[in-house]
């Protein structure tokens, strides 16, 4: 299962990322990493961006980019 | 040791210039780093005798250069000459912000680390043991809050010592016992081989084993290159088996994150506390799926008010001051051409300039606010939806709704966009959008050709389609010129913080005077330009006819007659009135006779010239503005309808004025830019203007 299908509220643990070298970089300075648990915090009405919650950081993301990290309840 | 220069870095909203205020009694110089919109603050202060120089550098995340922040910061610490690296961390969230101190670490460069906002983490439950995580990183680590304003003094002694003590840094942390391995390997052969390296040779082997390319570069001009190689070989395929994965660069990663997060557990207890605090709270309101937005809208909403409501107010006085300026220089120096050209071309020139300024002040006001509070990421996030359907970032929405009020804070509003191509699509369209000296433009023709009761209507048509189509190039220019995979959209969302007084002050003023200075200086030039060419050449004898002529009349109305007869010779021979006639060709397809091109012409230097152009040019002098029935008639009996709506389309599209074109350039670093935008924008202006101008002949309005 990808982060965008992941219901809001119901935390899971990140198991792969599908992304460029560059998004996998910036990605990692967030602490978007492999292993962390990883909440879906909230989701704009058109459901087009998401934020989630990594230990205390909060990210904005795009679905398009949600759909490149794997995800495992 | 004279001055002790420090490179301050950390990752965005952990306090750095909060800390940097926290130590009070500081000489603050706001400027930008070379070619880059990027701001740059120098602090300089002493203590006991000692002066410090302290460069705040962008907030980075990381030195992968993945924004312009970090490539500036990147280059600052590669290139630039500073003593050491004051590294400020976030003690609520250490393992991410260690992050950022392990690649400062592999910098070699002497280092201290500032664990800030300690007081939150107390309050918050989290305790950190500063003495182990010194230990464990080889630097001193000393705990700071910058709102309670404790352990500054700690810090400061700390940087005094390290500068004039300390040796470069050994690195001293441990990756995982395969990884370890493999380094030791490979220092044990270089070492072997007596190689010898400025940087210690440990790093050498970590860079080696993360193909780092310069470092490949050096060892592959070197003999014990045939020897090295198998071993590397060896090593990365021992990584391989042990990490199950093929890429080096995502081995080095995981590396990196265990090593962080192992940190993290040794000294930190807990990491990270996961209570509902008031960020979350505020973020279930704010963000919230339904009245998010409607929240957002409603403090834009206020925010444009204030700016447009408010400013206007100074707005006033500062119009009122420079007019009674312009007469006073020329009651004092006389009617001579000095006089004219101080009064009418610099002073008024630069008033138009400075005219603006409460606008953009109460607007950086508020986005500085936004900024601070942590706001503008949620906007971003609530936006972005909608704006990325053409190509936007959510961020454009700032810059794009302030270019309704004035395109100059619209075009250095942009700066919020981090990513280069973004800002350059956004400031492209930023145009479009009708600012508020166009309005008296519109308001004079849709008066002269439409019903009372249409007015209002038609002015809302012009504004919304100005919008939208804005909306649309950009997304045509995101298909052709500004071609390319889209950025990623990955944002950290701050907490919510009080902002603080200070701060704002220091970015507002700063954008104040940054727009004083460069606009003010070049508008002065080039006021002084258009003033020239509008009143120049001069023509002696005709003006004596003219003179002789208006005393002979006695009647009031025929001197009036005589005056304007003598101001359209004057501004049609004029340098402007030539270059008019010269361009009729081009306007001519339009609809335009030489009278609208020359107002066109002159409404490249501000919009709100055009108007009193026209006054003129149709002879009712200068004093005639859009409210004026006798100008309204004029243009009437002057202009058809098709040539109007051409006229109206025309200034909606074409460029907004010399202070927007001159701060456009800057925030777009480049002529190249202002060329493409002239170029462009007159394009589009011209083909929609020759479709509406036929249109309407055809359909015989």
């Amino acid at each position: 299962m990808t982060l965008d299908s992941l219901p809001k509220g119901t935390p899971a643990t990140i198991t792969q990322i599908n992304a460029t070298k560059a998004l996998k970089n910036r990605f990692n300075s967030f602490g978007l990493i492999k292993g962390e648990q990883v909440t879906v915090e909230a989701l704009t009405l058109a459901k087009q961006t998401l934020k989630i919650r990594i230990n205390n950081t909060r990210i904005a993301l795009r679905i398009s980019e949600a759909q490149k990290i794997e995800v495992s309840q | 040791m004279s001055t002790i220069k420090v490179a301050l870095i950390g990752q965005p909203n952990v306090g750095k210039s909060a800390l940097i205020n926290a130590i009070g009694n500081t000489r603050l110089k706001v400027g930008n780093f070379s070619g880059v919109t990027v701001s740059k603050k120098r602090v300089s202060f002493s203590r006991d005798g000692i002066d410090f120089e302290i460069t705040d550098l962008p907030g980075s995340y990381s030195l992968t250069e993945y924004t312009i922040e970090e490539k500036v910061t990147k280059d600052y610490l590669d290139h630039e000459d500073y003593d050491l690296i004051l590294n400020v961390v976030d003690s609520c969230n250490l393992e991410r912000n260690l992050y950022l101190t392990t690649e400062l670490l592999s910098l070699h460069k002497k280092m201290v680390v500032a664990l800030n906002m300690s007081d939150e983490a107390d309050s918050a439950g989290i305790s950190i043991d500063e003495k182990q995580l010194s230990k464990m990183l080889g630097i001193p680590c000393i705990k700071t809050s910058a709102i309670k304003k404790t352990g500054i003094d700690d810090l400061l002694d700390s940087l005094i010592y390290e500068a004039k003590h300390a040796l470069q840094t050994e690195n001293h942390l441990q990756f995982s016992a395969p990884f370890e391995e493999e380094i030791a390997r490979i220092l044990a052969f270089l070492q072997n081989k007596h190689f010898i390296h400025e940087s210690p040779l440990k790093a050498l082997a970590i860079k080696l084993l993360r193909e780092d390319k310069a470092t490949y570069q050096i060892l592959h001009e070197q003999p014990i290159w045939t020897e090295l190689q198998p071993l590397l070989n060896q090593s990365y395929q021992h990584l391989y088996l042990h990490h199950d994965i093929q890429d080096l660069d995502d081995i080095f990663n995981d590396e990196k994150n265990a090593l962080c997060k192992g940190l993290a557990t040794e000294v930190a207890q807990p990491t990270v506390k996961q209570n509902l605090t008031v960020t979350d709270k505020l973020d279930s309101i704010l963000m919230n799926q339904f009245f998010g937005l409607p929240i957002f809208l409603f403090l834009m909403w206020g925010l444009f008010q204030i700016t447009f409501e408010f400013g206007s107010i100074p707005m006033d006085w500062i119009d009122a001051f420079f007019a009674a300026l312009v007469d006073g220089t020329k009651n004092f120096l006389g009617n001579t051409e000095i006089a004219a050209v101080i009064a009418d071309g610099a002073i008024a020139g630069v008033g138009a300039v400075i005219l603006f300024l409460p606008n953009i002040i109460i607007l950086f006001l508020g986005i500085a606010l936004l900024e601070t509070t942590g706001y503008m990421s949620r906007a971003a996030f609530l936006l972005d939806g909608f704006f990325h359907r053409f190509g936007l970032h959510g961020k454009s929405f700032i810059p794009l709704v302030s270019g309704f009020g004035c395109s100059v804070p619209a075009y250095m509003s942009a700066r919020t966009l981090k990513n280069d191509r973004d800002r350059l699509l956004t400031l492209f369209i930023i145009g479009f959008m009708s600012c508020g000296a166009r309005l008296p433009i519109y308001v004079l023709f849709v008066g002269a050709f439409f019903a009372d009761e249409h007015a209002g209507n038609m002015l809302f048509v012009i504004y919304i389609s100005g919008a939208l189509l804005g909306i649309f190039t950009a997304k045509i220019l995101k298909l052709t010129a500004f071609k390319g995979e889209d950025e990623p959209f990955v944002m950290e969302m701050p907490k919510y913080r009080l902002p603080s007084a200070k701060l704002v002050y220091h970015t507002v003023s700063g954008q104040a005077k940054m727009y004083l200075r460069k606009a003010g200086t070049f508008i002065l030039l080039a006021s002084v330009l258009i003033w020239y060419a509008s009143n120049y050449p001069k023509y002696p004898d005709i003006e004596l006819q003219y003179e002789a002529k208006i005393e002979q009349s006695a009647d009031e109305h025929n001197t009036t007659l005589l005056n304007n007869e003598l101001a359209l010779y004057k501004l049609e021979n004029s340098y402007l009135g030539k270059i008019g006639h010269a361009s009729e060709p081009f306007f001519n397809p339009l609809g335009f006779d030489w009278r609208m091109a020359v107002a066109l012409e002159t409404g490249l230097a501000a919009k709100e010239i055009v108007v009193a152009t026209l006054g003129v040019l149709y002879g009712l002098g200068e004093d005639e503005d859009e409210g004026s029935d006798k100008l309204i008639n004029k243009i009437q009996s002057n202009i058809t309808f098709p040539a109007a709506i051409s006229f109206i389309i025309f200034v909606m599209i074409y460029l907004p004025c010399l202070a927007a074109s001159l701060v456009f350039m800057r925030e777009a670093r480049g002529w190249k830019y202002l060329g493409y935008l002239f170029t462009f924008t007159t394009a589009v202006a011209w083909s929609l203007s020759f479709i509406a101008f036929n249109l309407a002949t055809a359909l015989a309005l």
